[in-house]
């Protein structure tokens, strides 16, 4: 029911309930909350595609993980001797043009990938939730600039800022890290801000403001867990994002320097070679497709189960 | 044979939280020229039950799960898409409860207005355009032909829900079903948008199916009354019938809510509780959590039978419990506990 | 709507300059001249050369002297070729690039667009799965990992297309494939997303209760508002393509900018860098400036303001 006039009269709101304190409304909040986190974990187990996409993704954390102190190999170790060998009962994976172990090399890319994907997005996610919370919290004018400078953002050539990051301050793993994730920050603070914008209408925040909160204990303690739903979503969205933008700039040979591998570097020596050793591209190209696929699918599925409204049905 | 005859229509929506039974056995018939008032409360199924005649339910996850709706000897539920189209638009038109979201936003109002006649009649684009442009001086929009290719946010609500009845009208249609076609408008528009439905009635013969929060408006416009509570059909009958001897306590509770019905000074009677939520499984009454009368039989007794009192006059069959009092009798007494019990647990 | 444009147009200005004054300054505040790394000259011959470019003044007087010279179309010299000018190399690999470019820019929304609608409007059939399970495919296989496979598939183990070079339209389709593909699943789901989105609106059950065929409700109803997400898609689509072009030229071996631009980030060539991020930021800002104007075209809410 959309409006109510003097003359519709039919009772179908109860009487108005006993006035609340600020403190029993945000405790309800938190109520409504957990149940919310319930019924999404209930709907994402429901969902088949998203389940098997966490069990695989977090296999392939802890293989990355843990596998290379169990493979018995050096990833740097090098037997020139022994050149590059198709996958074989010794070499799971084979091996490269100077020897090395491709299962043990693959495994350390991937630690190098997945870390770049943690540590720039935790960076994205930092700038980009106080970003967006502090231009929706404040509106108004504040909040138009700012939002019309993430548009302004949202249009440009990053990759080749990233790029020019990396010419300018030499290819430190851990520049491009702060780099990538300076740059995937901007979806997040979207996210974030129409969140705030939308819960700021809310009682709750108003009851809060009514009893003097500071603004900064409001953001803290009221807004920023209600937009926990979204966030969580683009940060697992994120992850890939700015994976894939780690793995670009190392196949171009400006981002993760040899000896460091990571599934980007793995990738481009495998197309060097292609013709020849072909698995030397196939199975870090097959990881990290795999990795993607599941990372994507879970955000989608997330997205769904956290947002049930925004489901694509 | 009457232009519409509807028995025992079922919708249902099958969402993941669980079957959400928003039809559940409504039926009713109407001639050419008659008002249907279906009031009921938010929730009750009012909506659905009209885009099912018009094969609008959202499939997945809505579905029509049974019954017949014969629309000049033809069952609409069952009927081809390309039947179905013909008869939208053309004998049916329908006016939606919310203007705001119920006109094209990408397109001009000329061409929503002049869409139907354009495809359901041979004419062409010019004769179709001042078509639009007297329908919509016919509700009373003012410079009509200059606001005609306009777009619908340049209009307000109550100016865009004129755009819709204009547009509903505009084909002729033997039968209107009008949702909540007042609800967003102010007092006086209302009673214009009213009168401008009656005309129509009086100068072609429309029939009209209205749905409303406003028993005031059903018992003024109104042949047949439905009610309905929680999906389910309470009460039906003459306008006269179910006002003037209302059998079921829904209805009866119902027409202690009209302001014009209560003294003055007094606080306004609001049912206690709320409506049933629809997406769990009722059984028995659905109106028992709330009913004031007293109940000798069990909630999850068996649903009350439909039954005929005298000449189309049917209500749902309380005979579980002891509904004979006058309400007022009920009401002057103590609240029973029980309803108090139910409203607070909800 | 001509004022709307040049307000754009100057927004636009205002953009690139700050881009180059960013670029510039990261560039200037590198250690060392762009001449440094060139093998066995004297100190003194360097010197010569660092004043010849100018190199010996200070950053921001080079800024205003090198940004002058753009506006006259002179980019500078490229400091690892040493004989040719960024202007030349430009004149040169532009055309291949914008031909590269334009090429995959219309495969991505040729195959991407109608692949969207049409899983939109038969949602949840395999009309919808079979293109979109591409699409989620197409998306987590990136340009260097598609390349490579189609390089692998169609030029060595069918030999049916060239793998390398840039001679003929054969040479084309690879790399405008390995480029377009990527993006034709973005475009792909932002339509269907953006027709699901019009096509669950309200007023789409008031077309139908008027009895309008499904087609209608489709292309009259509801295509131009769920295209909107697709064309502003395209301003980042292009940026991608840029980028994924330093990926595809270098894996086909396509004489395009992209090439030059990795050369001259692994080289440190400053002029070259700079000339080409200006070059890719230019066509990127005039991008969404037409997509600033085909957004109101097509929203009748939105006006030219
Ligand atoms: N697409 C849908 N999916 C799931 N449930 C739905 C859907 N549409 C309607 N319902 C449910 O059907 C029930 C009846 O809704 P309906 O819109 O008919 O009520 P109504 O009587 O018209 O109320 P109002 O006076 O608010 O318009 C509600 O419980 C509603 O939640
Ligand atoms: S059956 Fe009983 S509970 Fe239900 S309406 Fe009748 S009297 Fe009330
Ligand atoms: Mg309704």
């Amino acid at each position: 029911m959309t409006d109510h006039s003097e003359t519709a009269v039919l009772a179908s709101e109860p009487a108005p309930p006993p006035a609340h304190s600020a403190s029993e409304i945000a405790e309800e909040e938190l109520v409504q909350g957990s149940s919310l986190w319930k019924d999404a974990w209930s709907r994402l187990k429901k969902n088949k595609l998203a389940v098997a996409s966490l069990v695989i993704f977090l296999l392939i954390v802890v293989a990355c993980v843990v596998g290379p102190w169990i493979v018995p190999y050096d990833g740097q170790e090098q037997d020139l001797f022994l050149g590059a060998t198709a996958p074989s009962a010794e070499h799971w994976f084979g091996t490269d043009t100077l020897g090395r172990d491709l299962l043990v090399r693959t495994l350390e890319g991937g630690r190098i990938s997945l870390m770049v994907g943690l540590v720039a997005t935790v960076v994205s996610l930092a700038i980009g939730v106080i970003y967006g919370a502090t231009a929706g919290y404040l509106g108004g004018k504040v909040d138009s600039t700012m939002m019309r400078f993430v548009d302004l953002l949202y249009a440009l050539p990053f990759t080749i800022f990233v790029i020019l990051l990396m010419v300018a301050f030499g290819r430190s793993m851990w520049l491009m890290f702060v780099a990538i994730g300076c740059v995937e920050w901007l979806s997040m603070a979207r996210i974030v801000r129409a969140g705030v914008m939308g819960l700021k209408k809310q009682e709750f925040v108003e009851a809060a403001v009514s009893l003097g909160y500071s603004h900064q204990r409001i953001i803290l303690r009221h807004l920023i867990p209600n937009v926990l739903g979204p966030v969580i979503v683009i940060a697992t969205l994120t992850v890939p994002a700015v994976m894939l933008l780690e793995a670009f700039l190392s196949f171009l040979g400006l981002g993760v320097q040899p000896p460091n591998a990571s599934w980007g570097v793995l990738i481009n020596e495998g197309q060097q070679n292609m013709e020849i050793f072909p698995w030397l591209l196939m199975f870090p190209a097959f990881f990290f497709a795999l990795t993607l696929f599941c990372l994507n699918f879970l955000g989608d599925g997330l997205r769904d189960a956290l947002d049930p409204k925004s489901a694509k049905d | 044979m009457p232009l519409l005859e509807v028995k025992d229509l079922k919708t249902s929506f099958y969402t993941r939280d669980g079957v959400v039974r928003a039809v559940d056995g409504v039926s009713f018939s109407l001639d050419k020229g008659e008002t249907l008032g279906i009031v009921g409360e938010s929730g009750s199924g009012k909506s659905v039950t009209c885009y099912s005649l018009m094969r609008l339910i959202p499939e997945p996850p809505g579905r029509i799960d049974g019954g017949t709706a014969m629309f000049d000897g033809r069952d609409l539920l069952t009927m081809g898409q390309r039947e179905l189209r013909k008869i939208r638009g053309k004998r049916i038109s329908m006016i939606f409860q919310d203007p705001m979201t119920s006109l094209n936003p990408y397109l001009r109002i000329s061409t929503q207005l002049t869409e139907a006649l354009r495809l359901h009649y041979d004419i062409d684009k010019k004769a179709a355009v001042n078509k639009a442009i007297a329908a919509l001086e016919e509700v009373g929009i003012p410079e009509a032909a200059k606001r005609v290719h306009n777009y619908p946010h340049e209009f307000s609500g109550g100016m865009r829900q004129r755009v819709m009845i204009a547009m509903a009208l505009i084909t002729e249609p033997d039968l209107l079903i009008a949702d909540e076609p007042t609800t967003a408008l102010d007092v006086t528009v209302q009673a214009q948008i009213m009168d401008i439905i009656k005309k129509r009635q009086e100068d072609l013969g429309t029939a009209v199916i209205l749905i409303t929060h406003d028993l005031g408006v059903v018992a003024g416009t109104c042949d047949k009354v439905n009610v309905m509570y929680g999906g389910r059909m309470m009460e039906s009958g003459t306008a006269e019938q179910v006002f003037y001897n209302a059998q079921h306590p829904y209805t009866r509770s119902l027409q202690k809510t009209i302001p014009s019905l209560q003294t003055k000074g007094e606080q306004l009677y609001t049912i206690p509780g709320l409506p049933p939520d629809v997406s769990k499984p009722i059984h028995g009454c659905a109106f028992y959590p709330r009913c004031p009368y007293p109940k000798t039989g069990l909630p999850e007794g068996n649903r009350p039978d439909l039954v005929e009192l005298n000449d189309g006059h049917c209500y749902a069959d309380c005979r579980f419990c002891d509904s004979s009092a006058p309400i007022e009798s009920v009401l002057s007494t103590d609240v029973p506990e029980e309803t108090e019990a139910a409203g607070a647990a909800e | 709507m001509l004022k709307f444009i040049g307000k754009r147009f100057l927004q636009g200005i205002l953009v690139l300059l700050g881009i180059y004054a960013v670029t510039f300054f990261l560039v200037a505040a590198t250690p060392g001249s762009p001449f440094s790394s060139e093998r066995a000259i004297s100190p003194e011959i360097l010197a010569q050369i660092e004043a010849f470019y100018g190199y010996d003044k200070p950053a921001s007087e080079r800024f205003i002297t090198s940004l002058g010279n753009i506006l006259h179309g002179d980019f500078g010299p490229s400091a690892v070729y040493a004989n040719r000018t960024v202007t030349e190399i430009i004149a040169e690999s532009f055309p291949v690039s914008l031909k590269l470019g334009s090429i995959s820019l219309g495969v991505a929304l040729l195959l991407g667009i109608p692949a969207g609608v049409l899983a939109a409007v038969k949602k949840n059939t395999w009309l919808d799965y079979v293109p979109m399970s591409a699409a989620m495919a197409g998306i987590c296989l990136p340009t260097f990992v598609m390349g490579p496979l189609l390089a692998l598939v169609f030029g060595l183990i069918f030999a049916v297309l060239p793998v390398a070079g840039w001679f003929g339209p054969e040479f084309v389709i690879l790399p405008a494939a390995t480029l377009g593909l990527y993006y034709a699943a973005y475009f792909a789901r932002l339509t269907r997303g953006g027709m699901l989105e019009m096509l669950n609106q309200d007023w789409v059950r008031t077309a139908r209760a008027k009895g309008v065929p499904e087609r209608t409700i489709v292309w009259k109803h509801c295509l131009k508002g769920g295209l909107i997400p697709a064309i502003t898609f395209l301003g980042p689509a292009l940026a991608g393509i840029i980028s994924g072009s330093f990926v595809v030229e270098t894996i086909f071996q396509v004489p395009g900018l992209g090439q030059w631009f990795v050369k001259g980030a692994l080289n440190r060539d400053d002029f070259l860098i700079l000339g080409l991020t200006v070059l890719f930021a230019a066509l990127i800002v005039l991008m969404n400036l037409l997509v600033d104007i085909a957004q109101v075209a097509l929203n009748p809410r939105l006006k030219y303001d």
